[in-house]
């Protein structure tokens, strides 16, 4: 039997994720867990997270599950989800500068603040956090999209977005004051800014993707 | 582009859902979890809890009642009243809460905004804020309104004016802001648009409307003349009045961007 492994690292609310991920893996194993050997031994993992980066890295090495994440990037299927998605790419300009994972070449950049209020304008202002339903265009084909329409809605709640330093990493976007990538992906490891568990049938299908992908195509 | 949202809310007493006019005269309104799914089913963008007894032997029955809706919807669910410090928020978010909504904890120590948000992100730190127009005195007609915050669902006045402490929470690093006009819950006479868009102008954070829909009308001023980012709203819905799916029908034909 296959096994998921949701890495815990004590941040945030995993039980959304794990319980959609159940609910899609057919019959494989969902293992929440900071075991590293218990974690070395899943078949695909996934980097959930919210919360601040520099809390979030720290955590990661405390538990040296960052080591875990980079050991597991080299073969294994990796999908980051929103913070855990952030963390695959060099460093981000959150809490003053934090050095991340860098399975992506990139850096996590903050939106824009929008300007001053103006009445004629309110219903366009663009607030940071960018939070709820956002549609994301798939830039390229991807074994992650099967069955996912182009321009579908996902739920999204985040200051920061990913920027890859090579377009070819980018794999979906969404337009906020800018187009930024939405989704990412890299050999093996993908990652998603929104959250699939929280994006309805959408973002169950893409989740079911990823729990049959074999880490090929991206 | 970002779609406006459509919330729908349930207030939750015991385990159940129920419903109140102007925090008071409160009425069952059904199960959580099948209210939940229901909305869900229908298309809410996100749904709201709030437990107003927030007394302190019935949070087990909360914490509860969130794991079992969490297990059962697929959008995010926010969970206030009663959060008094970190450990709250954290027991909340481990229950399954994608956001955890703060009012009296805050106005006692608006640096909790700030650690809460530190800790878990300010993505899921929503401050409620309950405001009830202060009336004018004499010889002060035509002078603009003013807001006054309360808190302790609405038992208790505090002498912070809303604007301020709606700019005072965005800066604490409040990452939403929820806002409830007290006049106007329950009353169906849809939003306190003034207030809405008065906060709306002074903070940069999303701002949810609450309080006081009636209406699909409501709904759409909430928008148009409110300056919401989001419109929250319970009686409508509870009532089977209208479906999600329909308030945001009637959104979509009116100009609003919303996610069908």
């Amino acid at each position: 039997m296959e096994t998921i492994g949701v890495i815990d690292y004590g941040m945030g609310n995993l039980h959304s994720l794990a319980k959609s991920l159940e609910r899609v893996a057919g019959n494989q194993r969902v293992l929440v867990s900071y075991d590293v050997k218990a974690l070395l031994e899943c078949d695909r993992l996934v980097l959930p997270g919210v919360g601040g980066v520099r809390a979030c890295m720290n955590e990661l090495r405390r538990l040296e599950l960052s080591e875990l994440v980079v050991e597991a990037a080299r073969k294994r299927p990796l999908l980051g989800v929103c913070l855990g998605m952030q963390v695959l790419l060099d460093r981000s300009d959150e809490n003053g500068g934090v050095a991340t994972l860098g399975l992506i070449p990139g850096a996590v950049v903050r939106f824009p603040d929008p300007p001053p209020a103006d009445p004629a304008l309110r219903q366009e202002r663009l607030k940071v956090p960018h939070m709820g339903w956002n549609r994301v265009h798939q830039t390229r084909p991807h074994p992650l999209w099967d069955g996912v329409p182009d321009d579908s809605w996902f739920y999204f709640v985040h200051s920061y977005y990913a920027a890859p330093q090579n377009p070819a990493h980018t794999l979906g976007t969404a337009e906020y004051s800018l187009n930024f990538a939405a989704v990412v992906a890299r050999d093996n490891v993908v990652g998603v800014q929104f959250h699939p568990e929280k994006s309805q049938d959408v973002g169950l299908r893409l989740l079911a993707n990823f729990t049959t992908w074999d880490g090929e195509g991206g | 582009m970002l779609a406006k949202r459509v919330i729908p809310c349930l207030d939750i007493d015991a385990g159940r859902v129920v419903k109140g006019v102007r925090f008071e005269d409160l009425r069952d309104a059904g199960d959580p979890v099948e209210v939940a799914r229901r909305y869900d089913l229908q298309g809410a963008d996100e749904i709201v809890f709030l437990d107003i007894t927030a007394s302190a032997d019935e949070r087990p029955t909360l914490f509860k009642t969130v794991e079992a809706v969490a297990c059962e919807i697929y959008v995010p669910l926010t969970v206030g009243g009663g959060v008094r410090g970190c450990a709250d928020v954290r027991a909340l978010l481990s229950a399954g809460a994608d956001k955890v909504s703060i009012n009296t904890a805050a106005v006692a120590d608006p640096d909790f905004v700030t650690e809460a948000g530190e800790r878990y992100g300010v993505q899921c730190i929503v401050v409620a804020i309950d405001a009830k127009r202060v009336k004018p005195r004499p010889g002060q007609a035509g002078q603009p309104p003013k807001w006054r915050v309360y808190t302790h669902g609405g038992r208790k006045a505090t002498e912070l004016d809303a604007v301020e402490w709606a700019r005072t929470m965005a800066a604490k690093g409040a990452g939403e802001l929820l806002v409830t006009s007290m006049d106007r819950d329950g009353t169906k006479a849809g939003y306190d648009l003034e207030l809405l868009s008065a906060i709306a102008d002074a903070v940069t954070v999303p701002v949810v409307a609450s309080g006081g829909v009636g209406t699909l009308e409501h709904l759409y001023q909430g928008f148009s003349e409110g300056g919401a980012d989001a419109v929250l709203a319970a009686s409508i819905f509870h009532n089977g009045t209208y479906t999600v799916g329909q308030a945001k029908q009637y959104l979509a034909e009116r100009g609003i961007r919303v996610r069908m």
